[in-house]
Parts: structure tokens; sequence; C-alpha cells
């Protein structure tokens, strides 16, 4: 059992496994980090970006101008905005049989995988994690074509350059495999290979394995995975939460008895909690908007926006904000919006009965109807008749690359009072910050990451108790400005493997057993021997019958009686001809015996050497040669003397489990 | 008795003794015995049973019935023994009563023995019964000790409990009298009794089974704690050597009854116990484990007259979770400064990593302990004031996740405290404590800091939040260390720029519990530094105050009620939010109106009650916009006031009335608002302005209707503030000048509709001199009397009791008892 570790982002992972005969992909997650190296995308012409000097080397040299430009200090791409891939080349992903899609972040990747690389296979998710996936990469496709830029910067790219950069460019990894946006048909065609499950649904692979969704309690639809066979089971545990909020919760108890939990996904923030952050937001921008000064709130379209939405509707009364406008631009508000309140079977048990009521599940809906919260595609058109400051505005993309964000960035970004609060964990809001720089609004960074902290894994893991544990190498050491919070990595036993990017891993057990079905029938005929209490075993002749990786032993066929030749064989009796069927030799051999018993039967001048894997005996006289190893023995002979000795061994062998092959 | 009760007493005694009419309430056994409890102490018990032989059938009706329940046996037992508590009546019960419900042949051993009620009850009795030496005697023909010590281990805790603190009371009844004097240690000199008590407790000690070490150890800790007989030091003697043996034992069998039971002896020795009780505890406290010794470190410190090093022995015990914390934190090695002694020893450093529970609760209970020792006179000098806040420091630091510990130890504590809400109120609890010590300033600058990172950090928890709040606000008000400096220090004003923003933002929380704590705090620093000119620029240059003002509005009703006491006292000290911004005129009230209308519309009590005290200390320090038109005022407040539901709000304007009375009248004899003394009389001429004032604000008719209100508190405030009002205006014209005036006669009158419960009907306009009439006329004593009486002293007669039972049980034909 192999693991390919695609992706080197702990949140974003993409991971390939190799379990029986299959090949299972888990996530494939997109790394937009890398977008944070590139000017922002503005939807209305910004003389101070497109008047940014150009960057030129120490020695003066500025053959890299129009791709690079300088802002505050920083070196900016000037250029599309390109995206981090999973790695290609460490495995054919043509042979990838299907890809488990755990949530919809964990998905932005899949248009590059399965229209580039010969993918066959068919692609597993929840109804949620489509749609609002969908929903995710149909905002993406539109941020970055509706801002179309002739120029694509490839210069800086080369490895001799690159190292003439100053950070983070110098520092930025496998910058040749960057690639920029897919297109909304790529879109289309990559979510036409998916096929929808439910939770606890049992999916059967080929025959070998079998794939569950569980509930993970992350986000709408999100899901862990349990890959199993009949004697093996792998639990893939990404981007879960055990917090109340929207999403049915986690199931735990399905996680238990695995042999192998791949655990990724967990808080980015483990050092901030959840609750405190929602009160530092609210907080924030109530001060902020007393003040007369507007709030932007860089998000995604969907997921911790309901929660907050939600949190705002109770606040908002309390604290005097019932005549501030609330403003949600995003291409895909309105279906986001929407959606939400239609997956009731998802939702947490609080938010499904109110459907019965029946009311809305989410609150955004009367804050909708109440005209306290409205949402539009983009800055132009309505917005631009209804916009009233101060206001709060929720607005895509949280890496301020692309996306209305861009405008109100430069729109608000002069007066000390307005402020943005970064609740997206995703992007170091310094970073994300740096092309906007010198900044005169207030920053405000409570990243609201809702998944797994160290502590609620040390008690997973403990409830669970999986004999082994598997994750990124980031989870298995303190972070390194916190080096001393040995609290903030994992903790189990046996220690946790970890895995970095590029990487193939061992997963460390084998498959010790495979499940094979007796026909009734021949377990009738079986005579089991009691060899000590409770203990019994019996021979069995049989034919091992082998289709789509399930196992049947079937009676042997009788020997074939002489028919006359005038009965035609059916086609469909696929049974070999086998006309006695001699019982197989098992057992250990043990040496000293066997060369007694050898002596005994005439055979002479019998050497026996040791060696790593057991014993080799020689026989001199009779040029032969046995090998015996733990699980095998061999016979080398040119001669007639294979018979004798065979004679020899079934003497001496009992019944035992190990199989003997002789050749 | 009164004869009222001994006729029902029959009836009862018989309904009582019927097993078809149960009893369904045990609480009118209980008031029925302590009734009979008074009676029997009042008098004779036999003349009582004399009288009464009722008493007596019952009980032996009891005796011989098998089908009783189990708690009218159990009265019965605690009845017998009750009236046998008196040596004549012990006389008279014994012969065949007595050996029936306490002996073998009782219930004692048969079925009813298994209800646990009945167990307590015989228990009890003996209890009650053994106060003579006949009642010895009888315990001993009965064989009732070794009953008692197989009670001690009882599966209920009550019976086993008083099973121990009934043995010690026999020893005591055994060892006072005729034996005490010459008792020492040597067992022939007791009496056989005492010896078998006190060999009973000699096994127990040597016994391996540690709860019987506990029964023993408890046992003589109710004596010694209990009982001050000679005989109690001859006692110790002789028991001192098995219970300095549990401490050769490992693990010390049943520690905290141990530690118990020593400091009991110590603080009933007095200052120079005999008996090697010091080297006890000093072995004690150098055997048991780091948990355990804290609690008895903590007493000793608190004994008088123990030897000092004895006391710095425990104190050093005491410090030791904190000195290994400061030792894990510490970045280079030195001494942590603490008191020799108290260095961690590795057996405090493996309970402290041992697991999170074991950790949080030895750092939680020594922090506790310290901050009870350090307001105590007797605690240990020099106190180690800059080591204990480097502690308090240090801990909140592994909570908070800032500290970087070098040490693995230090490592470990910081997993293992990272997050801890237990540890965190408890450091912060003791960080205030410690505030009011005097010491280096280097780590008050810590101390600050640490402060400020919990009242910012979004992670800090509502509950810890206010601990925060609570500490700073100690620390902020600590006594300045130049007497007579009128400003602050520079701590808390360096200090204060950082706080007001923090403050600021804690205001807008959506967490009520957090908006609550920060006005609790701003309501507090700004009684205390609203005079001060630093505080007050500070102030008035953040949004504080105009978001106090917004928080009047809160929903949440606790948050509204703070917001009114903060805004009232910042409007005191002119600090209140500035007049309405040019872009929104006229939408800002005056905060008067702002409050009035939270008093007569707010749906919930706690933020009217809150306005009404805001009003009241207004009144009372001459606000401003009080000051322009009190009358007007107090007639606002009255009108709102006396329509309110909620008593506390009534109550609260009659307070608001006697300080306008008092205005208005001159100050009255004394400070206490229930105080009776006749003020002196006011001169006729300001009298009558004076009066004719009360009348036009209409607080006569507040304080009429209050003087009937169905709540008693309010009634009887009302009655007090009359009475102070008719003293004071005695000499105002005479009851014949005015009482035969129509006019007093109709008041009368609605004042009697009133009385009657129809409040309805209002008084009308009222002259002084009517009012004065109505005043003198009013039995205002006899009410004031009847009132300060408990609204259920009729229903608690004893009268009252046995018929509410009789009419339980059905006895009565016609139902008579109230409802109560």
């Amino acid at each position: 059992m192999k693991l390919y570790c695609l992706s080197g982002h702990p949140t974003l992972p993409c991971n390939v496994l190799k379990f029986k005969s299959t090949t299972i992909m888990l996530d494939c997650g997109l790394d937009m980090t890398s977008t944070l190296n590139f000017l922002p995308l503005p939807l209305v012409q910004s003389p101070r970006l497109s008047n940014l000097p150009g960057w030129s080397l120490k020695d003066g040299n500025a053959f890299l101008d129009k791709e690079l430009k300088e802002c505050s200090g920083h070196v900016f791409v000037d250029s599309v905005p390109e995206f981090c891939l999973p790695e290609t080349e460490l495995i054919d992903l043509s042979t990838v049989d299907v890809i488990l899609i755990s949530n919809y972040h964990c998905m932005m990747a899949l248009p590059y995988i399965t229209e580039h690389t010969g993918f066959t296979g068919t692609v597993y998710a929840t109804e949620p994690t489509v749609q609002i996936g969908r929903l995710l990469m149909e905002e993406l496709v539109n941020f970055i074509e509706r801002v179309p830029k002739a120029q694509l910067a490839s210069l800086w790219k080369n490895k001799d350059i690159q190292r003439l950069l100053p950070s983070p460019l110098k520092d930025a990894v496998e910058v040749s495999t960057w690639r920029s946006c897919y297109s909304m048909q790529e879109v289309n065609s990559a979510l036409s290979k998916i096929q929808l499950v439910g939770y606890s649904q049992k999916i059967e692979l080929f025959g070998a394995v079998q794939v569950t969704p569980l509930s993970s309690g992350y986000a709408l639809g999100s899901s862990n995975w349990i890959i199993q066979s009949h004697y093996e089971k792998v639990s893939y545990v990404s981007g879960s939460s055990l917090l109340t909020t929207h999403p049915q919760p986690m199931d735990q108890a399905s996680l238990k008895n695995s042999d192998v939990l791949i655990l990724t996904g967990l808080t980015q923030i483990p050092t901030a909690n959840p609750d405190g952050m929602v009160g530092e937001f609210c907080s924030n921008l109530a001060l902020t908007v007393r003040n007369g000064g507007n709030v932007l709130v860089p998000c995604y379209p969907s997921g911790v926006i309901y929660d907050l939405l939600e949190c705002l509707y109770q606040y908002i009364d309390s604290a005097g904000l019932s005549s501030i406008p609330f403003y949600f631009i995003s291409p895909v508000a309105n279906s986001s919006l929407e959606f939400s309140q239609i997956f009731a079977e998802w939702l947490c048990h609080n938010k499904q009965t109110k459907v019965y009521l029946p009311e809305p599940p989410f609150p955004h809906a009367e804050l909708i109807q109440t005209n306290k919260l409205k949402h539009y595609p983009s800055i132009h058109g309505d917005f631009s008749n209804d916009f009233r400051q101060p206001c709060v505005v929720f607005t895509g993309h949280p890496s301020l690359r692309f996306g209305d964000v861009v405008h109100f960035m430069e729109l608000w970004g002069k007066s000390s009072l307005n402020t943005v609060i970064f609740t997206e964990p995703d992007f170091s809001y310094l970073e994300a910050l740096a092309p906007y720089q010198p900044l005169a609004m207030k920053c405000i960074y409570c990243p609201i990451d809702t998944r797994l902290n160290f502590i609620q894994v040390s008690k997973l893991l403990k409830e669970v108790q999986p004999l082994h544990v598997v994750c990124p190498e980031q989870y298995t050491q303190p972070p390194p400005a916190q080096s001393h919070r040995m609290d903030l990595m994992i903790d189990c036993q046996p220690p946790a493997m970890s895995y970095r990017r590029a990487e193939v891993l061992a997963l460390p057990f084998k498959r010790r057993y495979e499940k094979i079905e007796i026909m009734p029938e021949l377990a009738d005929s079986l005579v089991p021997m009691e060899i000590k209490p409770g203990i019994s075993l019996a021979t069995v002749s049989a034919v091992l019958h082998t289709k789509d990786n399930k196992h049947i032993l079937q009676p042997p066929p009788r020997p074939t009686q002489p028919t006359g030749g005038k009965k035609r064989k059916r086609a469909s009796d696929d049974i070999p001809d086998c006309k006695v069927l001699k019982p197989l030799l098992s057992g250990s051999i043990p040496v000293d015996q066997f060369v007694q018993t050898l002596e005994k039967h005439g055979f002479s001048d019998i050497k026996v050497e040791d060696t790593a894997k057991g014993h080799i005996v020689l026989l001199q006289e009779a040029e032969t040669l046995i090998q015996i190893e733990e699980d095998s023995t061999h016979i080398i002979c040119d001669n007639d003397e294979m018979l004798r000795i065979l004679r020899v061994l079934r003497a001496l062998l009992s019944i035992k489990f190990r199989c003997l092959h002789l050749k | 008795m009164d004869p009222g009760c001994s006729r029902l007493l029959p009836a009862l005694c018989a309904a009582l003794a019927d097993p078809r009419q149960p009893v369904a309430d045990d609480t009118c056994l209980e008031k029925l015995l302590d009734w009979l409890q008074t009676v029997t102490e009042a008098g004779s018990s036999l003349l009582l049973l004399q009288e009464n032989p009722c008493l007596v059938e019952l009980l032996f009706h009891v005796v011989k019935s098998q089908d009783l329940s189990s708690r009218i046996l159990a009265f019965s037992l605690r009845l017998a023994g009750m009236f046998a508590a008196q040596e004549t009546c012990f006389q008279y019960l014994q012969g065949e009563l007595l050996p029936m419900l306490f002996g073998e042949a009782g219930p004692l051993g048969g079925a009813a023995w298994t209800a646990p009620t009945v167990r307590s009850g015989w228990v009890q009795g003996l209890r009650a019964l053994a106060q003579h030496p006949s009642a010895l005697r009888f315990l001993a023909a009965c064989g009732a000790v070794d009953t008692i010590f197989s009670l001690q281990g009882d599966s209920s805790l009550f019976v086993a409990s008083a099973a121990g603190q009934l043995l010690v009371h026999v020893l005591d009844l055994a060892m006072r009298g005729p034996a005490e004097g010459h008792c020492g240690p040597q067992a022939h000199a007791w009496p056989a009794c005492a010896q078998e008590i006190v060999c009973h407790i000699e096994a127990s000690l040597r016994s391996t089974a540690t709860p019987q070490v506990a029964q023993a150890l408890n046992v003589l800790t109710t004596a010694f704690g209990h009982y001050h007989g000679l005989w109690m030091q001859g006692l110790w003697v002789r028991l001192s050597p098995l219970v300095a043996r549990l401490l050769e034992r490992d693990p010390v069998p049943a520690a905290h009854s141990l530690v118990d039971l020593l400091l009991s002896v110590a603080r009933s020795a007095g200052p120079s116990p005999d008996g090697g009780l010091w080297e006890t505890l000093a072995q004690t406290l150098s055997r048991l484990s780091p948990t355990q010794a804290g609690p008895l470190a903590l007493g000793i410190l608190q004994l008088q007259g123990c030897p000092q090093a004895l006391r710095t022995q425990a104190f050093g015990r005491l410090l030791q979770p904190l000195a290994c914390v400061l030792k894990a934190a510490a970045q280079a090695p030195g001494p942590p400064g603490l008191p020799e002694g108290a260095a961690g020893d590795s057996v405090t450093v493996d309970t402290l990593l041992s697991s999170k529970s074991a950790c949080v609760g030895l750092l939680c209970c020594a922090l506790a302990h310290l901050e009870l020792l350090q307001p105590l006179p007797q605690r240990p000098s020099p106190w180690p004031q800059a080591p204990l806040l480097g502690a308090a420091v240090t801990i909140l630091r592994f909570c908070n996740g800032s500290a970087s510990p070098t040490s693995d130890v230090g490592g470990r504590l910081c997993t293992i405290l990272v997050g801890c809400a237990r540890v965190q109120r408890a450091a912060l609890d003791f960080l205030g404590v410690l505030s009011q010590e005097t010491g280096p300033q280097e780590p008050v600058t810590q101390v600050f800091a640490i402060l400020l990172e919990y009242l910012v950090s979004p992670d800090s928890s509502p509950m810890v939040l206010k601990k925060a709040f609570q500490a700073t606000l100690r620390w902020l008000l600590r006594p300045p260390r130049a007497p007579g400096c009128c400003d602050l220090d520079p701590h808390p004003q360096l200090f204060l720029g950082e706080l007001l923003p923090v403050l600021q933002k804690r205001l807008c929380s959506p967490c009520w519990e957090v908006r609550d704590s920060g006005l609790e705090f701003l309501t507090q620093v700004t009684r205390s530094w609203g005079g001060q000119a630093g505080f007050r620029h500070a102030l008035l240059a953040s949004e504080v105050p105009e978001l106090t003002r917004q928080l009047l509005r809160d929903p949440e009703s606790y948050v509204r009620a703070s917001a009114v006491t903060a805004t009232g006292q910042l409007s005191s000290q002119g600090l209140h939010a500035p007049p309405a911004s040019p872009e929104h005129p006229g939408v800002q009230q005056s905060l008067l109106e702002e409050l009035l209308h939270i008093l007569s519309t707010d749906a919930e009590g706690f933020p009217r009650r809150a306005v009404m005290q805001v009003f009241t200390e207004w009144l009372r320090d001459g606000h401003a916009d009080v000051a322009e038109d009190p009358e007007q005022f107090v007639a606002r407040v009255l009108q709102a006031a006396s329509r309110d539901l909620d008593w506390e709000v009534r109550a609260q304007g009659l307070e608001l009335a006697l300080v306008f009375l008092e205005q208005v009248l001159g100050q009255r004899g004394s400070r206490c608002a229930y105080a009776v003394a006749l003020p002196e009389a006011a001169p006729p001429g300001t009298l009558a302005q004076a009066l004719r004032a009360l009348c036009r604000v209409q607080l006569f008719e507040f304080a009429f209707r209050a003087l009937f209100d169905c709540d008693r508190p309010v009634a009887q405030k009302s009655c007090e503030l009359l009475l102070f009002l008719r003293a004071k205006a005695a000499p105002y014209g005479s009851p014949q000048d005015a009482g035969g005036s129509p006019d007093v006669a109709s008041v009368e009158a609605t004042l009697q509709r009133w009385q009657a419960g129809e409040q309805g009907q209002p008084l009308g306009h009222l002259e002084p001199g009517a009012v004065m009439a109505v005043l003198k006329s009013l039995d205002l004593e006899g009410l004031r009397d009847t009132l300060a009486e408990s609204s259920d002293h009729v229903e608690k007669s004893p009268q009252s009791l046995l018929q509410d039972m009789l009419a339980s049980v059905g006895v009565l034909s016609e139902n008579e008892a109230d409802c109560y």
C-alpha cells in the first residue's frame, strides 16, 4: 500500500492511494497562495497600479521591468495570476481509477487533473460539494476572465533568472508548473465526471475495495472517507470540524478501528478560537461603522460567510447597526445564498428542524427580505445605484488579487476610518495587503477556521484509535514561529508518519489476508480435524475462481470420464481440466529432521548452509540444491531425484499453513 | 402546651399511629418535633407525657405495630429520645418502652432497619437521649455501642456521619463527671464504656482497611473539634503514637481525614500542645503528596503559637507548586526568590506533569490557599510579593501560550496549561489579591502587560475576561505609592491609554457577559477615578461614554441595567457622552429623559431598578439635571415607580422619597433607614413650605399606596418613612384643626379601601393639613409591629401545624387549615 503525495499544502491536499488493485486520488486541492506573487487585477483602471515602476536588477539591468513591478519594497509579477498545481510527474495520473472529494475547497484543481492528464475514471462527491464547488470555480473563472490581461509573464520563471529575484519570488517553488486559470468549459467537463454520493453510501470499486463518505462537520456536504477491503480499513480525514456550525455534525464513530488514518485539513490557525474571532469580527465591525467607516470582508462566496451572516443577524440590533447596509458581491452570490437554504438534509439538526416549520434554515433570508442584506453579481450595474456608506461589504477574492475586492481596496484604502477584516485563513493577510501599501485603512485579522485543532485531534485519535496515523509533515512539529508550543502538533503513539510534496510513502502495514468464499457444496465435503480445542483444520482441494477481485473456492471438477467424444464442451465451462488433484504440500520444514530423513532415504554427502532467509541443503552426490526459506522451498535438480526428495518432504510435513512452491 | 394544641394532639397521635393514614409530608413531622422540643425545653417532659398520655400511647403503638411506615418509626425513635433526655422522664420510659425502641427487640435487625430513615432516627434518638449517666448504663445494657460501631460504615452517609458523632458524644458523656480529672492515657483508669470506644478507635487505626482508618480519624476530628473536656489531652497522648504510625505506611491512608484531625487537635490544644504534635505535623507535611499537603500547610500557617520552623516548612510546601512553575519558566538558572524550602521537589514536578487534571488541581489549590493566606495577620513575613507576582504572571503566560520556556518541564507545563480557563481564573483572582501588597515596581509592569494581554485576547472566555477586569480594577485602584498624590501613578496612566480601546471593543462584543463585565468595570473605575484629570481626559477622548449610552438599548436586560448604572455614574462625574452630533440632530434626548423612558417602559426589572438607584444617587448628590427642578424630577420618578410591578422598584422609590424628605425637612437623626429615632422638629414656617412641596410631588399618595403594598418590605419602608415624617412635622397643626374636615374623611375612606385591596381610586389633591391629620390618625406604630412579624406568623403557630397535619391525613371533617 503506497501513498503518493502530490500537494505540499496541508489543507489543500492531493494524495494518491494505491490500495489492493485500485488507484484512488484523495482530493485535488489547488494551492492559490501562488497568486500572492502577482499584481492585483483591478476591475476599474487603477492609475496607481498601472504606474508602478518596473523592477530592475541591482546592476541596473531592466530586462524584467515589463514582467515585474515594484510596490512599497515588494516585487510582483505583472501578469495573469497563476496557480500551483499538484504534482503531475510523480505518478501517471491516467492510471487513477477514482477521485474522492472531501469538500468544495479541496476540488479546485479538478479540471487540471481530469482534463489534462488522460484521466478516465470517476469522481465521487456529495451534491452540496459539487454545487458549491461549481460556484467557487465559476466565481474564480469569472474573476479572472472578466479582466483580460494581455500579458503572460514567463521570463522570470527561468531558473537562472529566478535566483536573482528578491524574496518571496526567489523562494517560490515549482514555478515552472504554475498554470493560469482553467476555462468554464473545462470546469463543466470536469464536473460532468462526478458521480454524486450520500453520507454512509457504500460504493464498490472493482470489487476490491469499498469507499464510503462520512459527514465531517466542516462545510455543507463535506466528507471524510472510509476506504476498506474485507480485512483492511483506511480512513481519510480531511477538513473536519467538531464545532456546532451549520453543517451536519462529524461522524466519528465510523472512523474507529482503522489500520491507517490519513489526517489532513486541520485548522490553519490553531491558536485562534473561532468563537473569540467571531467576537473580534463583530466588535471591530461595529466600531468602524459607528465611526462612519466602511468595512470590507474579503471572503469566499460560501462557507463561513453563512455563519457570519447568522452572527450579524443576532448582533446588529444589539449594536445599533440596523440601519447599516450589508452588501454581498459575487458573481455567484445569489446562487450561494439560495443553495444554502435548499440543502436541508446536509445541515445540522437545528437547521433541519426549521425546514419543517417551515422556515428557511439560515436567517440570511430574513436579512435579505428586510433589505438589510443585499447581494449583487458585481460592482457594476444595480450596485452602483444602491451603494450607500457607511456599509459592510462581503466580497472575493480573499487573496485580494482579483475579484471585486480589489476595487474596494483601491477605493477605501486611503481612509483610516475604513477597516478590512480578514476572516478566511487561507492567505497571509500581510502578503495579501502588500501590493496595496501604503495603506491607511485599518486591518483586522480574525481568521475563522472551524477545522479540528490539535486538542480535538488528540481526543479524536484517542477515541478512534487507528493503528497508524499519516499526516503532512507540518503537523508533526510545532509551527516554526512558535517552536516551544509542543501542544501545536500531533501527539500520538506510534508517532505519526509524515509526508511532504512529491514524496511516496510505503504505508506501514501489510495486507495479510484475503477473503475467499467457499461454495456450500465444497464446504459440506470438508472433514475438519480438531488439532487443539477450538481449532479444526481440513485440507481443501478446490478450484480458486477469481473474478472482479472476488475469490471463490469451487469444488474441483470430477475426473473427466471418457465421453465418447460426442458431447461438445460448453463455452462457459471455464474450469480447467484437472484430472487428479494431488494435495499440496505445506508447512515449515525442520531442517535437521529433513537432513536425517534424507540420509535415511539414502542420500549422502549432505551439506547445510545457513542463509539470511533460511537454509540451503546441498545434495552434492545427487547434484541437487534445496533452498528452504520462510515461505518457499525450491528444489533445483536436473535429474529424477526430485521425486525421491518430494517423498521425503511429504513424509515430513503435516498439514500447515504455508505454501510450498516447487520448481 | 396551650389547651388548643392539647385538644388536637390525641387525634393527631391516633392518625400518626394509623398505617392507613400515611403522612405525606416529612417536613410536618420535623416541625412537630421542633415544636415538641421547645415544649420539653420549657418544662418537664414527664409532666408533658402525663398530661398527654396519647404521646406514650403513640410510642407503645409504634413498638407493637408491624406495618407502620419507616418515617413514623424514625419520628417515634427521635421523639422518645427527646423525652428521655430528661432523667426523670428517662426513668419513666426506661422500663419497657426504651428497650423496645432502641434494644434488640426493637426495629434493630428487623425489616424496618433496612430503611436509612429508621437507622438515622435510631441514632438521633440515642443522641438526644444520651444526656445523663443513666443513659450510659442503658446503652451498655442494650448493647447499643456495638451497633453504633457498625453504623459508622453505613451505606447512608448521613447515618454513618451521625453514628460517628454519637460515638464521640457517648465518649464525652462517659468521660465527663467522676472520671474526668484523673484520666491519663492509662486504659485502666477509664470508664468501661469509654474504654470500649477507645479500644475500637485504636483497632480501627491499626486496621489496614482505609475506610476504617478514615472512620476512626473522623470520629477523633469530631471529638477534638467540638469537645473540650480535660480528658481530650489524655486521649491524644494515648492515640497519637497510632496516628503517627499511619505516616509510616505508603501511601498514607485517609490523608484528608488525617489532615483534618491533626489540624483539629492543634486548634483545640492551644499554643503549647503536648504529645509531640508539632513533630507529627512536620512529619505529616513532608510525608503527604503535594495535593494533600496543601490544606495542611495552610491550616498550620493559620494556627496560633506554631513554631517558626514548622511555619517555614509549611509555607515552603505551599509555595512548592509555584516554585516549580517559576523554575520551569526560568530562562537562566538562578534562585526564583522564594523562601528556603519552597524549591520545587521532584515529587511536586511529577504531580504537575502526571496529568492535566492533577496539574490543574494542584495549581488551583496552591493559588487558592495563598489567596486565603494573604490577608491574614499571621501570614508569613516577609511576604514574598515579587516571586509570587512572578509566579502568577508566569502561570498566566503558560495558560495563554505566550510563555516560551526552554526547559522540558516548562514545555510540558505549557502543553498542559494552554487554554485552561480554570487555572486562568484562579491565577487572575490571585493576581488581584496581590494588588493589596506593596512591592518593587518592575513586576507591576509585567502585571499590567499580562492583564492587557488577557483583556485584548479574543480567546479569553467571558468568565476569564470578567476575572481579568476584576484583577485590573484592583491593580488600578490600589493605594497610590506617594501619599497625597492627586493624580494617577505613571503605570496606571500609561496602562489606561491601552486599556480604553480594549474596553471600547469589549463593549461591542456580541457576547452579553463580556459587555456586562466591561460596563461593571467602567462603573467602578469611574467611581474611584472620576475626579482624576488624567482619567477624565483619556475617557472623554475615547468612544467609551458614547458606547455606554448606546448600550442603554441593549437587547439583554442585565447589560441594560449595567449600562444604566454606568451612564449614571459617568453623568454624575460629568463624563457622559457629548450632546447629539450635527449629523443626527434631535436624535439624542437628555440622559434624564432616556432613563425615565427606561423606568416607565422597560419590560425587565433589572434596568428599572438600576434607574431608580441612579436617580436616588443623583438626588442625593445634587446632580445638575436634577438640581434644576428637583420637585418635578421627584414627581415624575415617583409617578413612574408607583405603577411599577417590581416591588424592588417601589421600595427604591421610597428610598428616593426619603432622600427628598431629608432634603426638604432636614437630616434624620440616624443614618439607618429603619432606625426609629425622633428627629428634631422643623420650624413651623419652613415645615409648612416643605409639606406643600411634598404634596406637590405627590409623595404622600405614593407613600400611602406603599403602606398597603402587598409586598411587606415596601410597606415596612413606607411605614418608617411616614413615622419619620410624622415625628418631624409634629408641631404642624393638631388633629383637631383638620380632623373634622371633609377632605380628611374622604382620604381616610380611600385609605381604608386601599387597605382592603381596592387601590384603583386616586387620592386626589391633598392639603398639608389633611395629610398631617391622616398621619396622626393612622396607627403607624401598630402597623409597623404587624409588619415586623413574618408574613407566616399566623400559619407558623403550633395549633396551625397540628390542624394542617390532621387535615392532610383527612381527620378534620372540614378543612379549616389555610393553604400554607
